[in-house]
């Protein structure tokens, strides 16, 4: 990955004056040209079409936790916030287990096991998102309702200070499952990053290391994790960037309340998953179908930011 | 570099060396804890696949006959099969894939062998790897912005368009790593015997770059494949046998999905079985895909 | 190799509706409401052979509908909420409804079986707005004397995604609460101040599945089919009634047609017998067509249902609208497309 360096182009351009030389070049750079187009019109098409929503509400829309289709009153809040707290939420549960993963691919299995463990711990990141919806909705949420949540309500919900977010009816769906559901489908995708920087660590830092007596964690705690912590962070944010837009898998567990509960157990939204519901019974030219539109836009900001600091970071490190 | 080494070696092994004698014993205990904890991360990430495949061959099954590949989606009580949906997903993804790895192949050979650090190059790069995480759902509403609205209506060539944009970043990626790994010497050689430069990068880059570039390719149809989102707005479903691009088009994904929340039995039996073939398909092509090439990107 | 003798004998298979589809048959596009998408694919089906109308309907959704027709891109749109007298002039559109369907409560309360507790309209809307919250409530524990209600949370599920359904369930709250109708309203999707969603009705049918103490409302075809726990409700003459063949169809002759649009209320009918949740789901068709042939055989194709479908309804659990009804939307057609 990091092998070439500018030398070819320089000792082709001065050879090449020929004509197909030219085009093929011209050819290249258009499609390039096209592809920031084509980010560009997402950008402003969605952006355009959610004014509408932005003019009747003004910044307010961002913040307003109404969404009352009834009345024609529309905001952003709640679904913001659902999109935030379960891709969060995710994140917290993903990265022990992509860690826990990485560092057992890299420095625990026998080799003739990290192949294939590793390929499939990739294909979770393989699964169609609509898989993990219906199998979150018929597996996973019946499981919570009927064992996991009565337990923590009982149990932890009684609690003081954090009591709070484990209350209310064991639905089984919810924010918490809906993060469970992105955990799983991030964690791929951070373990891959992650192992990825793990195994770049030149050898003879953790060789010096194990060389002083260090057990195997002492050197991935002393070494590894401090050479790689701007790419482990990078990965993450990938996996979060990955976890804000994810769509079906959500629609099928989130609840899809128009409100704020308080409670990890209670029902919420999220941008993606309000845009899949309720796309079809909006029509063209309503204010409902701008507001959707305008989530989108907000949705597109948010990937966008999450996106670029993780690339930002992660090129920074492995673009040596 | 050296940056880096001087804030990593000091730290961990000194306070251990000192402690070495004393702590021997909770330093192991420790590294065993957390030995077994990663083990059983891992465990749990496999077993969580497993769980996911059992789940789909155990109700998939059931309704999986002949009929799902023979029949076009039905109406409840009737005969029917999914081979509408298939048949359409298949339209879908592979018309997009054909039409978007030309585009991610011109990309990646423009920022690996023509613009690598310049800031055209920079900013493609940059804009390419925002659209290969970007929601795909928001690239469903785009194309609905701009082709099913201004077109009057929902049809499979909006649902290929929006799968075609998905498709151009992977392959653009794949293009670009694989092309870096070629040696520059080989560059040099073939320029050096005085073929242009064009040439010299579809005759020997792209031939030696193939593997990676079908992998991509796979890897690109396997996750169009298993798209529901951008086409909901886009290609919409169609409960009949069609294969006019200009209409709404079934495919496997949105056929599951109205399927699944529907009150009938044998819709909900033909969307698991449409569940299970779908993931099969997908997993199949990247095992494919990675067995292809046998050194991981 | 199994494999790819199963696609060889798709391919084969695929060549016939291909070409019988095109050869001799006319084409109608429909676009529009989710409720009656099952019972219009039926009747396209059963229609095919004996009209010779093939019809391509596309369940978007009612507000997807409305648009489509409103644009011209389909032959007919279909609603569940019906348009006013005045959208319908704006847009020269005519209005009729095919078919009826009612929807039922369905419960998870631990020793309750089917049809045996008894709610009335009131209650049901405190449920859902959050008032009523323990299954021990003393309004609810008075009205079934002789079950022993648990001590137990109510947890309310709801059509997550925006539906017909939930418009005739909301439509149903608002006509018995006036709270209702003050704080919430009535839409295809609404601002649920209590409770949880889920996808369609498998996912609230789920949803009541896996939660002791859930309550929800699917179609009763869907109820029947999965043996879901079912409630009596008090309808608007005062009576506990079950819901079953009988009492939906007292509900259907109860209401009068009689209005623009025949945007009829089946909801809350009086008649001792009536079930109080049904209600008729609509078509729209231009009155100005621009192809007018492809517009006849809409009608056409309805006329057919009307005549013959009723039984095809009846076995997915809808319910067919009387005969009256079918004779006046005759008339409507012929006043509308005859000059």
């Amino acid at each position: 990955m990091a092998s070439a360096s500018a030398a070819p182009p320089q000792v082709a351009s001065r050879r090449s004056s020929s004509f197909g030389d030219k085009v093929f070049a011209l050819v290249c750079q258009a499609a390039g040209i096209f592809v920031l187009i084509l980010l560009g019109a997402l950008i402003i098409e969605l952006f355009i079409a959610g004014l509408p929503a932005f003019r009747a509400f003004g910044i307010a829309f961002v913040t307003s936790t109404d969404w009352d289709p009834v009345q024609e009153l529309f905001g952003a809040g709640v679904s913001i916030y659902g999109t935030i707290v379960t891709a969060i939420l995710a994140i917290i549960l993903a990265v022990p287990l992509a860690f826990g993963v990485a560092f057992f691919l890299t420095e625990l299995a026998p080799p003739w096991m990290r192949r294939p463990v590793g390929t499939a711990i990739e294909l979770l990141a393989a699964v169609p998102s609509i898989i993990y919806g219906m199998w979150g909705f018929f597996v996973i949420a019946p499981a919570f309702a009927q064992h996991l949540q009565p337990w923590i309500i009982d149990n932890i919900g009684e609690l003081p200070l954090i009591g709070f977010l484990f209350q209310g009816p064991p639905f089984g769906t919810g924010l918490f499952t809906a993060a469970f559901i992105l955990a799983i489908m991030v964690l791929p995708f951070i373990a891959a990053t992650m192992r990825d920087v793990f195994e770049q660590v030149p050898p003879v830092y953790k060789e010096s290391a194990y060389g002083l007596g260090a057990t195997t964690w002492e050197v991935m705690k002393g070494v590894v994790i401090p050479y790689t912590r701007i790419s482990v962070v990078g990965g993450i944010m990938l996996g979060l960037g990955r976890a804000l837009g994810e769509t079906m898998a959500v629609t099928f567990v989130i609840g899809n309340a128009n409100r704020i509960t308080s409670s990890l157990f209670g029902p919420g939204n999220t941008i993606a998953s309000l845009i899949a519901l309720e796309f079809g019974e909006s029509e063209i030219g309503s204010l409902k179908l701008a507001s959707l539109l305008a989530l989108g836009f907000i949705l597109f900001v948010l990937s966008f930011a999450v996106l670029a600091t993780s690339r930002y970071l992660l090129r920074s490190r492995l673009k040596v | 570099m050296s940056l880096a080494l001087s804030s990593i070696s000091h730290p961990g092994p000194r306070k251990d060396a000192a402690m070495a004698a004393r702590l021997g014993a909770s330093r192991k205990r420790a590294d065993r804890i957390i030995r077994t904890l990663c083990l059983a991360a891992t465990v749990l990430g496999l077993v969580l696949l497993a769980s996911i495949l059992i789940t789909l061959f155990y109700r998939g099954f059931e309704a999986m006959s002949l009929r799902v590949f023979t029949h076009v989606t039905a109406p409840p009580g009737s005969e029917g099969g999914l081979l509408n949906a298939i048949v359409g997903s298949l339209i879908q993804s592979l018309i997009g894939t054909a039409i978007g790895t030309p585009i991610g192949m011109l990309v990646g050979t423009y920022l690996a062998e023509y613009a690598k650090n310049s800031w055209l190059g920079n900013a493609v790069r940059f804009v390419s790897d925002i659209l290969l995480s970007a929601p795909s759902i928001l690239i469903g509403l785009f194309v609905y912005q701009i082709l099913v609205l201004p077109f009057g209506g929902f049809s499979g060539w909006a649902g290929i368009a929006a799968l075609a944009i998905i498709v151009i970043p992977i392959v653009v990626r794949t293009t670009e790593d694989m092309l870096q790994l070629i040696p520059n010497t080989l560059r040099e050689a073939v320029v050096g015997l005085g073929a242009p430069k064009w040439k010299m990068i579809i005759l020997i880059c792209w031939r030696a770059a193939l593997a990676g570039i079908i992998t991509g390719v796979l890897l690109a149809v396997a996750r169009v494949a298993g798209e529901t989102a951008p086409l909901l707005f886009t290609s919409l479903g169609n409960n009949a046998w069609s294969t006019d691009l200009s209409k709404p088009m079934s495919s496997l994904p949105v056929t599951i999905y109205s399927f699944a929340g529907s009150p009938f039995e044998d819709w909900i039996a033909l969307a698991w079985a449409g569940a299970l073939l779908i993931t099969l398909g997908v997993l199949a092509l990247n095992i494919l895909a990675r067995t292809l090439l046998r050194s991981r990107i | 190799m199994k494999r790819r003798s199963l696609l060889l004998g798709a391919s084969a298979a695929l060549t016939l509706p291909a070409f019988g589809a095109a050869a001799q048959t006319a084409q109608i596009t429909g676009a529009g409401a989710t409720f009656p998408n099952p019972i219009y694919q039926k009747w396209a089906e059963a229609a095919r052979g004996p009209t010779g109308i093939q019809v391509n309907y596309q369940s978007v959704g009612s507000g997807a509908g409305i648009n489509q027709i409103r644009n011209r891109t389909v032959d007919f749109g279909a609603t569940d909420a019906p348009l006013r007298a005045e959208q319908l002039t704006e847009g020269n559109l005519l209005q009729f409804p095919t078919v009826m369907g009612s929807l039922v409560a369905i419960v998870n309360i631990p020793g309750i079986a089917e049809d045996q507790l008894r709610l009335t309209g009131p209650m049901l809307a405190d449920i859902y707005l959050g008032k009523i919250t323990r299954w021990n409530d003393p309004q609810i524990v008075a009205l079934n004397p002789g079950l022993s209600l648990p001590n137990l949370a109510i947890a309310p599920a709801y059509r997550a995604d925006g539906s017909g359904t939930t418009f005739v369930w909301v439509s149903y709250l608002s006509a018995v609460s006036q709270e209702w109708k003050d704080r919430v309203g009535v839409g295809t999707s609404v601002r649920f101040p209590a409770g949880t969603g889920a996808r369609g009705n498998e996912g609230v049918a789920g949803t009541v599945r896996n939660v002791r103490g859930a309550i929800g409302y699917v179609e009763n075809a869907y109820a029947i089919t999965n043996k879901l726990v079912t409630t009596q409700i008090r309808n608007n003459a005062g009576n506990f009634v079950k819901p079953e063949h009988k009492t939906f169809m007292a509900a259907a002759s109860a209401a009068n047609w009689n209005v623009p649009g025949f945007a009829a209320n089946v909801i809350d009918t009086p008649g001792a017998d009536s079930w109080p949740i049904v209600a008729p789901t609509f078509i729209l068709l231009p009155t100005n067509p621009t192809d007018a042939t492809r517009s006849a055989n809409v009608r056409r194709f309805f006329d057919w249902a009307f005549v013959n479908g009723s039984k095809l309804a009846e076995e997915l659990e809808y319910i067919p609208l009387p005969t009256s009804v079918h004779d006046a939307v005759r008339a409507a057609w012929r006043q509308s497309f005859s000059a």
